[in-house]
Order: structure tokens, then sequence, then C-alpha cells
């Protein structure tokens, strides 16, 4: 009876411990972890791009987490990216007049969005819209307006003597006929 | 069943067995029912199983872990991403290294004491004696051993997880000195837990029923004598270890 008693003593705590294993890694080494969030209050942005932001992305200031991105939805009208972010209560103040990017995390890391201190003295509060927002900087976007620009300027300066003259002529033709 | 085989060709024969084994996994599903009845030999069975392979589970758990972190820190940082050592150990062994390193160790550790439990049972007629006293062998031998195995893999996999992360953290913090809230921002950051650490359970699951099928097939099977049993028990090692492999490459495949 007794070695029976010890067997089953034994095997209970085999599968506690095996439980408090799932659990533990379950809750503490992925993302749940990160998701445990207090009370919060939600902020909106307008984004014209951003990017492969995603669900529960997170929100920083000055690089340290404050909430995470809870909603994005294309808003049909303006055909603009509208992004919640719920932000902890315990950063409650953040001036009314910060403004929002989505940036990258290193050269090819997760994205997230950055809140950039503003002056104002009045803070955000729950449902307000950060009116100043920064898309998300493209690579491909970058590199053409560069590609794009550069030949754009060299086409711009080709043209300029042959086109030039002919537009200041008829201005100046329909000044002096009126 | 000793018998026949012989005459067929190596081929002909390895089918004929799995063939045995598919069929020696229905009748053990069929007296699994049976088998409630003894609730306290699966019990027995866990803590034979589970419980006393906690020591080698543990030990290599820790080691692995380890070496993972040590590995991973140095060739990570050539490439200036050692604060990705974190996230890259957890993904390592929550997807892969974990279910399957634990299925080989239990193949060596807990299958080859059922085979050789099982097979002397065989060959000193246990077996024929409790099917005289209308005690269904299956049920009450079998199964439980079955069920132990199913149920304890995924826990030891657990265990194995979290002991290789204590591992992999004491190498990769307290003696490379990688920052500890990097460590674990990292891996919280890129570790999902249905993705990454249900996947791997259901991996787990899947290489328990493998490897204590195997393990009670060989046994159940074995030629009643010293002989026999010996190959047989070498035969779980070698099956048991091919199978996990391959069905590691077919589930994730399926799980990704």
């Amino acid at each position: 009876m007794a070695q029976r008693q010890s067997f089953q003593i034994g095997t209970g705590l085999f599968i506690l411990l095996g439980f408090l294993a799932l659990a533990y890694l379950a809750t503490q080494t992925t993302s749940l972890a990160n998701y445990r969030q207090g009370d919060s209050y939600a902020l909106k942005a307008r984004f014209t791009n951003i990017g492969q932001l995603k669900l529960r992305a997170p929100v920083k200031v000055a690089g340290v987490r404050v909430g995470s991105v809870s909603d994005i939805k294309l808003e049909t009208d303006k055909l603009d990216a509208l992004v919640t972010l719920s932000i902890d209560k315990r950063y409650d103040q953040i001036p009314d007049d910060s403004a929002a990017a989505v940036f990258t995390s290193g050269l090819l890391g997760d994205q997230y969005v950055a809140l950039q201190p503003g002056g104002s003295p009045d803070m955000f509060k729950n449902g307000d819209e950060i009116v100043l927002t920064q898309s998300s900087m493209q690579l491909e976007e970058l590199i053409g307006k560069y590609l794009v620009g550069g030949d754009a300027g060299k086409g711009g300066d080709k043209q300029a003597p042959k086109s030039d003259a002919p537009p200041a002529d008829k201005p100046a033709g329909d000044k002096s006929g009126k | 069943m000793s018998s026949a085989p012989q005459r067929l060709s190596p081929f002909t024969a390895g089918l004929a067995q799995i063939g045995a084994c598919g069929i020696f996994l229905l009748q053990i599903l069929r007296a699994v029912p049976g088998s409630l009845r003894y609730l306290r030999e699966t019990v027995r069975q866990v803590y034979f199983v589970g419980a006393m392979s906690l020591v080698i589970i543990m030990t290599c758990g820790l080691f692995v872990g380890a070496v993972l972190g040590l590995q991973l820190y140095d060739v990570l940082s050539r490439f200036g991403s050692a604060a990705m050592s974190g996230t890259v150990v957890a993904l390592a062994l929550y997807r892969e290294l974990g279910p399957v390193v634990t299925s080989l160790l239990f193949a060596g550790r807990a299958g080859t004491s059922i085979t050789a439990e099982v097979g002397l049972m065989r060959a000193t007629d246990q077996l024929d004696a409790m099917e005289m006293m209308a005690v269904d062998p299956l049920a009450y031998v079998i199964a439980p051993r079955f069920l132990a195995g199913v149920l304890a893999m995924p826990l030891l996999a657990c265990i194995f997880n979290a002991l290789a992360i204590l591992g992999a953290h004491v190498v990769a913090v307290s003696w490379l000195g990688l920052d500890n809230g990097t460590f674990w921002s990292n891996m919280t950051a890129s570790v999902d837990v249905w993705t990454d650490v249900i996947n791997g359970v259901w991996k787990s699951f899947a290489f328990g029923a493998v490897v204590t099928l195997i393990a009670t097939f060989q046994g159940y099977t074995t030629p009643p004598t010293s002989e026999g049993v010996a190959y047989a028990t070498t035969r779980t090692v070698v099956f048991s270890s091919i199978a996990t492999l391959a069905i590691d490459f077919v589930m994730t495949a399926f799980l990704m």
C-alpha cells in the first residue's frame, strides 16, 4: 500500500511538473508574455502606409514600450490605414501634439509605432486621434525616389533650355496682348 | 508469426511487420476502454515511463540548451546578431529539438524497458497465463503502457524545453554576457504559443504514441527466447529512432 501510494505521489508530481513546464514555456517565453495588459486607453492614428506593421506590434516612446497595436483597419472613404493603439494607463502623460511614426527596429526587424512627444500642455485622452503621423519608410519607395528623383533632375535640366524660352515668351505675349 | 515471414524477401517481411504493427495499434485502441478498469496500472506505468525518465531528460535538456546557447551565440555574433540567440534557441527547441531529442531519449530509456519487460512476459508465458485466467493481456499489460507513453512524452518534452532554456540562459547570459533583457524580450517578441509551443506538443504526442507502439509491439511479438528479447530490444531503439525522425519530417511539413 505504501509503495502504491509512493507511485501515485511520484506520478502526480511528474504530471504537475510537466504542466508547470508547459505553462512556463507558454506564458513566459512567448508573445503571451507581452500580451498581459493592465488598464489601457486607446489612441487612433491614420497612416497612408503602415508597411509590415502587425497586430500586437509594440508602441514605443523613446524606445520604451508603452503599449501595443490593438487594431488595424482600412478606412474605406479615405483609403487610409486606421491603427488603434492601446497605451498602458501608467503612461497617460503623452502630450496631444505628439507624432506617431511607423519605424523598423534594426535594418530588417519588425515594425513598431514610435510616438514622438510634442510640447503641448494637454495630454492624450482615451479615443483621441494622433493627427501628426508619418508612414512607414518603404525601402523600395526610397530607392525609387532616389533613382527617379535623380533622373527627373537630369531630365529637367535637359528640358529646361529647350522649353524654358517658349513658356517664358508665351506669358509675356499673353500679358502684352492683354 | 515467427515462422512465416522468414521465407519472405526482406522487403515483404518489412511490409508485413509494418502491417502487423498497424493491426496491433488497432488492437491496443480497442483494448483501451477495457484497460480503464486497470487505471492504477496506468498510473504505475506513468511513474515508470515518465517520472523515472526525469533524470535523464532534465540532465540532457540542460546540456542541450547550454550547447545551443554556446554555439548560437558564437555563430550569430559573427553576423552581429548575438541578441537573437535566445530567440533561435527557443524556436529550435520548441519546434524541433525538444520533441525529437526527448523521443530519442525516451526510446532508449523507457522503450527498451517496455520491450524487455513485455518480451520477458512473453518468453516466460506470463501473457499466455493471463489469457488462461481470462485477463486480456492487451488491456492489462499493453494498453496501460501505451497510454502512459502517450501521456508522458509531451510532459517530458515540456520539461526538457524548460530546462534547455535555463541551460541556454546560464550560458548566454551568465557566462557569455548577453544582456538578460535582450535575451528574454527578443524571445517573447518572436516566439508564438500556437505555432511554436503547441505544435511541438502535438509532435511529442505523436512520438509518444509511435515509440510506445513500437516498444510494446516488439515486446509482444518477440520470439520467446533470450536472444529474441535481446533482438527485440535493439529493434525497438532502431525502429523508434527512424520512425521519430521520419514522422518529425512529415509532421513539420503539415504543421508549418
